[in-house]
């Protein structure tokens, strides 16, 4: 009896020394915060697995921003600092993210998501406590179609998106086509608005397939192949997509293949190669074009290179704007606030109160739900199977589309 | 050299080289008489006229010509599961327990075999040797996957399972295993974060393994089906069927396979009888990390992408094929394999045509499963185990 009672003793012990250890961060950040004026911007973007190559490169556009577009904020007095998270591209580690973010009170603004399947769920919470949130890359209409006054984006959407692609294929000469999405709230969006232009445009749509598939194809190849499409779509990411590509090359598929802007990826040349060269070719569309591409970015190239030894990947660009409006937003509302530290409130309507801010992509004005007046959206041709020329393949199309209201 | 010769069992090397061979014939000629006879069922119905309308020819052309080509394929998948299905076969036959983390080691041979070949590539080797050292190359990624899954094997074995053997409930392994299968899943997660900063490897591209042998065309409608086989799909078989002879003959035909099958049937006998029980568990363990080791660098070749989770669902899947052919039964787990990736490729194939397009592709592994629920229903024991009960 007196051995149970040691045991329940000693748990207790022990449960109480992890609680005051997990209090005693939260206290210490909390303290000095008040009195240094420290103010976090943080990011969210999947810095591990799949999608790292690019979620790795909207934090460091951030950081680069942060760097150096700090310095109004710093000559006010405050501390500015990034606190960068890890969403995995999973929804619910973004929104275990997202509630540790709002419980900071020094975080202000966040700079995020790369996947629209984790950005919506996690600006729910963002939403609930007023936090203000720029994205630099998601498109799933669902994004700023709830009205929440924190959330904005910066790029375009996929209910154009997906009708940019349909156009496009139209005017390719394309009569048939057979689209497979990835299931989640981006994939199976644009892929559904794919579908419906291409039936508006008069082309023959052969299948519509889901699929969580990341190997074998085979089997949803055989229904592909015997439809003989002129263009397979993918709505999604490229891991998934480029492997598809492959397999159906394989196989002997002559068509065009054609995606989204989750296809922009040096490493789906890596998995594609010359399959994606082959037959009639591979397009994308995107709201982010090279980098390039811009008038604003060949400063950001040369120092993003400086920085981080590396070519930027699409959308850290996005990212670096994203974190300018942050911080641009925040100086206005400090200012409002006879230079104290603004309420999330205060930030959220300040991004919304910007006139026409210059960012290296664009110039950006919100309208009443958060989504930029103008976007660009691309077409891309992959030109080479070698990723390393990744950033040099083709623009076929470019296009200025007021979001639709 | 006549003394050699006499001491190989030819029986037990021409056996499962017969038996796999009724297997692939039988399923495949089952699964396809019940699709053609569904397909002449449902030619006339709503099913047919909307594969009229898309395709142009009947319901019954469609499944017909389609079917050369998802055969192939089923195979192929079955293949790679029946490899897999053995390492879990073994173990359990032996210890009466799944290892859980042989998903894991497959992984690990995936990663040495893709990440060898990576670096030779690195070195600019790869894109310049003709085919026959590509072969040989390959071979070469093969065996230090195979070594390295291996030794790992035998290494989980002896921290992680040998210490609980003597545990009073068979849970306790089975726990150990799954902490195990973790613990892999993220050590494989760091070192390649670490070393490579990307967790998300790539298959090179080297030698012919990507082309393809063409077989012929076969009308459908105004559109030609090709029919064909990939070399590395040839490679992935013959892969797999050496690795089944091998162990078929190791187990029934040597000494030490002897020695294997008295520690499966009864422990404490064995080592009465003066073999070494630890010895031979090792071994075991051993073997089915080689096995494992092989399929993955094979999965690797076959799908070109690989990641520290890739063993989840192919494990999941082989141990679904080692119950249905009957745990701890070595010809089960290559019938069970094989039933597997036919059933999930046909489903795969089929069942966006035969719903009409409501149930897709998405939905052939719950297909595939639910036809497993209903053969275990009516055979528990698996499709050949037979005398589970021999322990008391």
């Amino acid at each position: 009896m007196s051995k149970r009672l040691f045991a329940v003793a000693s748990l207790l012990i022990v449960a109480s020394m992890l609680l005051a250890a997990c209090g005693a961060p939260a206290a210490a950040t909390q303290a000095p915060a008040a009195a240094d004026k420290v103010i976090k911007i943080a990011t969210q973007s999947p810095l591990s697995g799949d999608m790292s190559a690019v979620g790795v490169d909207i934090k460091r556009g951030a950081e680069l921003a942060l760097n150096q577009l700090g310095a109004p904020l710093a000559g006010m007095g405050f501390k500015v600092e990034l606190a960068p998270f890890d969403d995995q591209g999973n929804p619910d580690t973004g929104v275990a993210n997202a509630k540790q973010i709002v419980s900071d009170p020094a975080i202000l603004c966040v700079v995020g998501h790369y996947n629209s399947g984790v950005q919506i769920p996690s600006s729910e919470v963002y939403h609930t406590s007023g936090l203000a949130n720029v994205s630099p890359a998601n498109t799933n209409p669902k994004v700023t179609t709830r009205g929440y006054p924190e959330i904005n984006r910066i790029v375009g959407r996929d209910d154009v998106q997906g009708v940019v692609g349909a156009d496009f294929a139209a005017e390719k000469g394309v009569k048939s086509v057979f689209v497979v999405h990835d299931k989640t709230a981006y994939g199976q969006g644009i892929a559904e608005f794919f579908k419906k232009e291409s039936e508006a445009k008069g082309m023959q749509v052969l299948g519509f397939e889901g699929t969580e598939e990341k190997a074998n194809f085979d089997a949803l190849l055989s229904p592909i192949m015997a439809a003989n499409p002129d263009l397979v779509y993918f709505g999604g990411m490229y891991g998934q997509a480029a492997v598809l590509f492959k397999q159906a090359r394989a196989k002997g598929f002559q068509g065009m293949f054609m995606s989204d802007d989750g296809f922009d990826s040096s490493d789906a040349a890596k998995i594609g190669g010359q399959s994606l060269i082959d037959g009639a070719g591979t397009y994308y569309s995107t709201v982010s074009g090279p980098a390039t591409l811009y008038p604003g970015t060949a400063k950001f190239i040369t120092d993003f290179k400086a920085a981080y030894n590396s070519d930027p990947q699409p959308f850290a660009a996005q990212g670096y704007d994203s974190m300018a409006i942050c911080l641009k937003a925040i100086e206005d509302a400090a200012k409002a606030n006879n230079n104290a530290v603004p309420t999330r409130e205060s930030v959220a309507k300040a991004i919304r109160a910007l006139k026409d801010f210059v960012g290296i992509t664009g110039t950006f004005t919100f309208n009443s739900i958060g989504d930029p007046t103008s976007a660009k959206y691309f077409v891309i041709k992959v030109d080479s199977a070698d990723p390393t020329a990744w950033s040099k393949n083709s623009i076929a199309e470019t296009l200025d589309i007021a979001p639709p209201q | 050299m006549k003394r050699l010769f006499s001491s190989i069992n030819i029986r037990e090397l021409l056996r499962p080289i017969g038996q796999l061979a009724i297997f692939s014939l039988g399923s495949a000629v089952i699964l396809s008489a019940i699709v053609l006879l569904l397909a002449l069922i449902m030619d006339k119905t709503a099913v047919g006229l909307g594969v009229l309308a898309r395709f142009h020819v009947s319901l019954f052309t469609y499944t017909l010509v389609n079917l050369p080509q998802v055969l192939i394929d089923g195979l192929t998948i079955g293949f790679v599961y029946a490899a897999i299905a053995l390492g879990y076969t073994m173990v359990y036959g032996v210890l009466e327990f799944i290892n859980f983390a042989h998903s894991e080691i497959f992984a690990v041979g995936a990663f040495v075999g893709v990440e060898i070949l990576i670096f030779l590539d690195g070195l600019g080797i790869l894109s310049a040797v003709p085919n026959w050292a590509a072969f040989l190359i390959l071979i070469g990624a093969i065996l230090a996957g195979m070594l390295a899954s291996g030794l790992l094997a035998v290494a989980v074995e002896r921290v992680a399972y040998r210490p609980l053997r003597g545990a009073s409930s068979r849970l306790v392994p089975l726990i150990s295993a799954i902490g195990v299968s973790f613990f892999l899943q993220d050590a494989i997660r760091m070192t390649e974060s670490l070393t490579t900063g990307q967790f998300n490897r790539i298959f090179p591209t080297f030698g012919n393994f990507d082309d393809r042998l063409k077989f012929g065309e076969l009308p459908m409608g105004a559109n030609m089906i090709t029919l064909g086989v990939s070399i590395k799909s040839i490679i992935v078989i013959i892969a797999a069927v050496l690795m089944l002879v091998g162990l078929n003959y190791l187990v029934n035909a040597t000494k030490i396979g002897k020695a294997i099958r008295a520690v499966a049937q009864d422990r404490t006998t064995a080592n009465l009888m003066g073999i070494n029980v630890n010895y031979i568990i090792s071994f075991t363990f051993l073997v089915g990390g080689l096995l494992g080791g092989a399929a993955g660098v094979l999965y690797a070749l076959k799908f070109t992408r690989i990641d520290p989770f890739v063993g989840f669902f192919p494990g999941l899947k082989a141990f679904t094929a080692a119950v249905l052919g009957g745990i701890g039964n070595i010809t089960g787990a290559l019938l069970g394999g094989i039933v597997l990736g036919m059933l999930e490729t046909f489903a795969g194939s089929y069942l966006g045509v035969f719903t009409i397009g409501a149930a897709g592709t998405e939905y052939k592994d719950i297909f595939a499963f639910g036809i497993l629920i209903l053969v275990l229903i009516f055979r528990p024991q698996g499709l050949m185990g037979e005398n589970v009960s021999q322990k008391a």
